[in-house]
């Protein structure tokens, strides 16, 4: 059932939106956050799976080293305070999905707090940085999966049963949730979108994750409310889950903006609530009511010894962090003499690091950017992969950019090669070989091209030699087609050029 | 003295999904109550300069390495299960969460 909407300007014209995000990120671990069961995705149902993650009676958790030190790693990239002591504690609740009838979590003891992220959004008065609080980032474990059987819609409501899948039981999961994010004023959708975004390549950058929103390894939760002004008090919140797109994180601020002015303005009350946002239709709808925290009945998990991060360990991961997404972007659009457009295209196109890479292996920055943005893209975008998984590195790349230059391959010809390099048929040299893709380098052959070209069409000459040498593109397109695409065109033009006495 | 109310009782049996009888809330709130007086007799201690204690041995740190280990056999997750429908376990339907 939809609900009453007041329009966006209008809402923002009566009320002063405040935020809140909660991003839960599955970490990239092998193995479970308390066992070592396989995390592998797309395994067959409930086959990575022990009596720990299933909750069988008298198993005991054991502590992935790899899943704590992700999570301190999380929190030094955020800016956050790492705590010096801290414990994981049991989230009591009833759900299929969760076989131990707890889930292990930390509490009032995050293993990081009191960060920040700034973001860059675009306003009316040109780009703003806006910093977004932090307020903890906490380690605790993933849900099984349900799948909700019969019923109409195959929804929740209406399923006649659930099947579930506990293979996703236990994978380590970060939460991290900002404070209360005031003074967006209208920029609101952005500044959440761009919040997103940034902790994506920030996450992706320390390589802990893969956060594939579709795939639910990055899933964010909106938390917004309203107040009449800047000074009034925190109004009611709601909290929007399922939000499984950056466009839809935009969107769903958005649209709560608009739900909740329309209740206020109507005199209603804003319940405190979970929702579900709807990709399909832009819209959300009510869920269940929260449950307060004392309904949990959190304790201190017995079976797992508190966490004591020594100073030096810290520093030490603190010391190889990666660089800072946003500085880093800057330093490279500079060094490669590129503009915030192309540096958005490497973005976009999934290549920054593999650029980079090749660049630092002595790859010249415009030869790299042209075959991962141009060629590359464009076979991943027709395969529905992502660049890097076409196993192309940039050794390979580097060979094929040097057969350019001493004019053994042209860009014809070297697409092949890039073609059975995807194809797995070998190095480039071989392929170059095997293939048979070699520039005909030998005058003869083309000279002989040439000739036939222009015997199949006269006219040809006589328009050239009367000066329109743009005529001669089709001569060389033939002499082209006639060696298979072997010739270097341009070796070509200056000799059918030769041959009929006229200079460029 | 405690004083556990019907509400409350009410409120605890929901959250852990058990049915009671209106008639019974009386009579658990009155057991809860005696229960809850007992424990509190601890409250009598003097512990001002007792650090709470959740972890009897003074360990921390005690990790695992991020090295995958067999799981169950396939099926063996299963075999204990109420119900299965393609490899996975059948439970009634979910209402009012989520």
């Amino acid at each position: 059932m939809a609900e009453a909407l007041m329009k966006y300007d209008e809402a923002i014209a009566n009320f002063d939106p405040v935020l809140g995000l909660e991003v839960h990120v599955e970490l990239g671990t092998n193995t479970k956050m308390f066992c070592g069961c396989s995390t592998v995705f797309g395994a067959e149902p409930n086959t990575q799976v022990c009596p720990v993650c299933l909750g069988l009676p008298g198993a005991l958790p054991a502590l992935n080293r790899i899943g704590v030190e992700s999570a301190i790693r999380i929190g030094l990239a955020l800016n956050c305070e790492i705590a010096t002591w801290c414990r994981f504690a049991r989230k009591n609740y009833f759900y299929p999905d969760m076989p131990k009838n707890f889930q292990t979590s930390q509490y009032d003891e995050p293993i990081a707090f009191e960060g920040y992220l700034d973001v860059d959004i675009d306003t009316d008065e040109g780009p703003k940085t806006f910093r977004v609080p932090i307020e903890r980032a906490h380690m605790e474990e993933d849900t099984g999966k349900n799948l909700h059987m019969g019923g109409a819609t195959g929804r929740i409501h209406g399923a006649d049963y659930s099947l579930v899948d506990y293979n996703r039981a236990g994978i380590p999961l970060i939460e991290i949730v900002t404070k209360p994010v005031e003074g967006t004023g209208k920029y609101a959708p952005e500044v959440a979108k761009a919040y997103v975004s940034a902790l994506r390549e920030i996450l992706r950058g320390l390589g802990v994750s893969d956060v594939k929103m579709e795939q639910g390894s990055l899933r964010c939760d909106v938390n917004l409310s309203l107040r009449e002004t800047p000074e009034s008090k925190l109004g009611t919140r709601s909290e929007t889950k399922n939000v499984n797109s950056l466009r839809s994180v935009e969107r769903a601020v958005r649209y709560e903006v608009m739900r909740h002015a329309a209740r206020l303005t109507a005199g209603e009350r804003i319940v405190q609530e979970t929702r579900h946002w709807h990709e399909d239709t832009g819209i959300s709808t009510s869920g269940r009511s929260k449950e307060d925290a004392e309904d949990y009945r959190y304790f201190p998990e017995p079976d797992l010894m508190p966490i004591a991060p020594s100073r030096e360990w810290v520093e030490e991961l603190r010391a190889n962090l990666p660089e800072n997404p946003a500085v880093r972007r800057t330093r490279l659009t500079a060094a490669w003499n590129i503009s915030d457009l192309e540096m958005q295209n490497l973005m976009n196109a999934g290549v920054l690091e593999l650029v980079e890479a090749a660049v630092s292996a002595g790859m010249n920055p415009d030869a790299a950017r042209k075959w991962y943005t141009g060629e590359l893209a464009r076979v991943a975008n027709e395969r529905g992969v992502e660049v890097e998984e076409l196993g192309v590195t940039h050794v390979e790349l580097s060979r094929i950019e040097a057969l350019i230059s001493e004019g053994a391959l042209n860009d014809k010809l070297a697409r092949q090669v890039l073609d059975g390099l995807i194809a797995g048929e070998g190095d480039v040299d071989s392929i170059v070989a095997g293939r048979g893709l070699a520039v005909v380098s030998d005058d003869g052959p083309l000279i002989e091209a040439i000739d036939a070209a222009l015997a199949a069409d006269p006219a040809v000459v006589e328009t050239i030699k009367s000066g329109k040498l743009a005529a001669a593109g089709s001569v060389v397109g033939a002499v082209m087609k006639a060696t298979r695409g072997q010739a270097d065109a341009a070796r070509v033009r200056e000799l059918l050029f030769e041959r009929l006495g006229v200079s460029e | 003295m405690t004083a556990i109310s019907r509400e409350e009782v009410a409120h605890l049996a929901h959250l852990a999904r058990i049915n009671i009888a209106d008639d019974q809330l009386e009579h658990f709130a009155k057991q809860l109550d005696a229960i809850l007086d007992a424990v509190a007799q601890v409250s009598q201690v003097d512990t001002a300069d007792v650090p709470a204690m959740s972890h009897p041995i003074p360990m921390t740190n005690v990790f695992r390495e991020d090295i995958p280990v067999a799981s169950l056999a396939p099926g063996a997750a299963l075999a204990g299960a109420p119900a299965v429908e393609d490899s996975r376990f059948r439970v009634p339907r979910i209402l009012d969460e989520e």
